[in-house]
């Protein structure tokens, strides 16, 4: 538990830095930004306290904000999908996911290919959703959704891929 | 009371979520609103403060670049400097009055104001010295306003920390225009309006004024980027300029006469006729 935390804590700041750093920098086809850091939401182990990572999230997507002056949109976003995040789960685990010690980082199966490409999608449509609100501008809105989606989903995959932690 | 309690305990999860989602949704919301005074931006110490060394960071990397083009520079400050002609000999050049297009008359501020929406300032020089309307009115740092009135002996200047005052103003370096506007709110800063979105601007880059007035010569100082952001309503930038001047504490000031104003608005203006 204790080094859960510690580790949580760490992945929490080391995917700020990363997307401040490196991914808000991409500009792909000049607007398409991958948002990497709400891996930090997917990894976050299945059975742990929920109220920590609902305020995790909040915090993430605050801090976020604070460096893309963006207000709460990234906030908002994080918190919902962290709150819908056991939906999900059921969805693409099935009913019984919480008996099953299920670890997102293990391996990369559909099913987990399904779980990140729906917490994603549904991330990047409320982000979006909220920047764009004031343009009346929905095919453009569609758009971003979907490619940006791809890009992160994309990204994060790999990442889960690349770096497996303590592969026994 | 039990019951509350019971309830709270119970719900405690969805109850976080709905305030917590309460407080993002009013970040957002102030966010699109005109003055984004209380939320949280990148202009707080840290985010300030990480921004400033990545930005050193990226200097950096840049220095050969820049190093280069220094030297280039170098190089052609050196060629003039070494085919130089011998400037004791040649006659001093003196131009006739005519052909001046700028002339500057000093003069020195009698009464200054700044604490309310329409700003004006008061100089002890007027039609006599040479003053008409419509002059534009800088001092050593910067610009300061436009003649509004004038007579015999004195003249009022419409200040830039005026809210009718429109001035034409530029990112200096480039040809991206704007409208300088000031919204009443705080003495050190104006703020541009219109820059088209195009425009690559950063924090600390010198507004100056544009070439389409013809009350200011072009590249005569304002102020400096204090903090630029996307009107979400009309899609063009609108940056907050940190004046070069102290408007609160104005001596002397130079009146700039365009000798050659009247020719040119009589020559946009022949377009109106046909």
């Amino acid at each position: 538990m204790n080094s859960s935390f510690v580790m949580n804590i760490f992945r929490f700041i080391f995917l700020i830095i990363l997307q401040v750093l490196l991914f808000n920098n991409i500009k792909l086809f000049g607007y398409l930004n991958p948002f990497v850091y709400i891996l930090f939401i997917i990894l976050y182990p299945v059975n742990s306290n929920k109220s920590i990572l609902l305020l995790m999230s909040f915090l993430l997507g605050l801090t976020l904000d604070a460096f893309s002056d963006s207000g709460g949109i990234h906030a908002t976003a994080c918190l919902i999908i962290a709150f819908l995040r056991p939906t999900f789960f059921r969805f693409s685990f099935g009913l019984s996911y919480e008996y099953q010690t299920i670890k997102i980082s293990e391996r990369v199966t559909s099913e987990r290919i399904t779980f990140i490409l729906l917490l994603v999608f549904i991330h990047h449509l409320i982000v979006y959703t909220l920047e764009l609100s004031r343009f009346n501008l929905f095919l453009d809105l569609i758009l971003r959704t979907v490619f940006n989606t791809l890009f992160t989903s994309f990204i994060c995959i790999l990442s889960i891929y690349l770096i497996k932690p303590n592969k026994r | 009371m039990q019951q509350v309690i019971h309830f709270i305990l119970k719900n405690s999860h969805r109850l976080l979520f709905f305030l917590l989602l309460g407080i993002s949704i009013f970040l957002t919301i102030q966010s699109n609103s005109y003055h984004k005074s209380r939320t949280i931006s990148s202009a707080n110490v840290i985010v300030g403060y990480t921004y400033e060394k990545i930005d050193n960071l990226k200097k950096y990397i840049h220095l050969k670049e820049v190093n280069e083009e220094l030297a280039k520079e170098n190089a052609n400050l050196k060629q003039f400097l070494f085919n130089k002609k011998d400037t004791i000999l040649s006659t001093p050049i003196s131009l006739p009055k005519d052909l001046l297009q700028y002339k500057i008359i000093q003069a020195k501020v009698t009464k200054n104001s700044f604490d309310v929406y329409d700003n004006y300032l008061s100089i002890n020089a007027g039609k006599i010295d040479g003053i008409n309307e419509d002059m534009g009115v800088i001092n050593s740092k910067g610009v300061i306003g436009i003649i509004d009135k004038t007579s015999n002996n004195y003249a009022t200047i419409l200040s830039i920390l005026n809210t009718k005052s429109q001035l034409n103003a530029k990112i200096k370096n480039t040809n991206h225009f704007g409208t300088l506007t000031w919204d009443a709110k705080n003495t050190g800063f104006v703020q541009l309006i219109d820059v088209p979105r195009l425009a690559n601007l950063k924090k600390g880059d010198t507004i100056v004024t544009g070439g389409q007035s013809v009350i200011f010569p072009e590249n005569i100082p304002i102020g400096k980027i204090d903090k630029a952001y996307i009107d979400k309503k009309t899609n063009y930038y609108t940056i907050r300029v940190r004046l070069f001047n102290d408007m609160t504490n104005i001596g002397y000031v130079y009146i700039i006469d365009n000798t050659k104003k009247k020719e040119l608005i009589q020559l946009e203006n022949s377009y109106d006729e046909q």
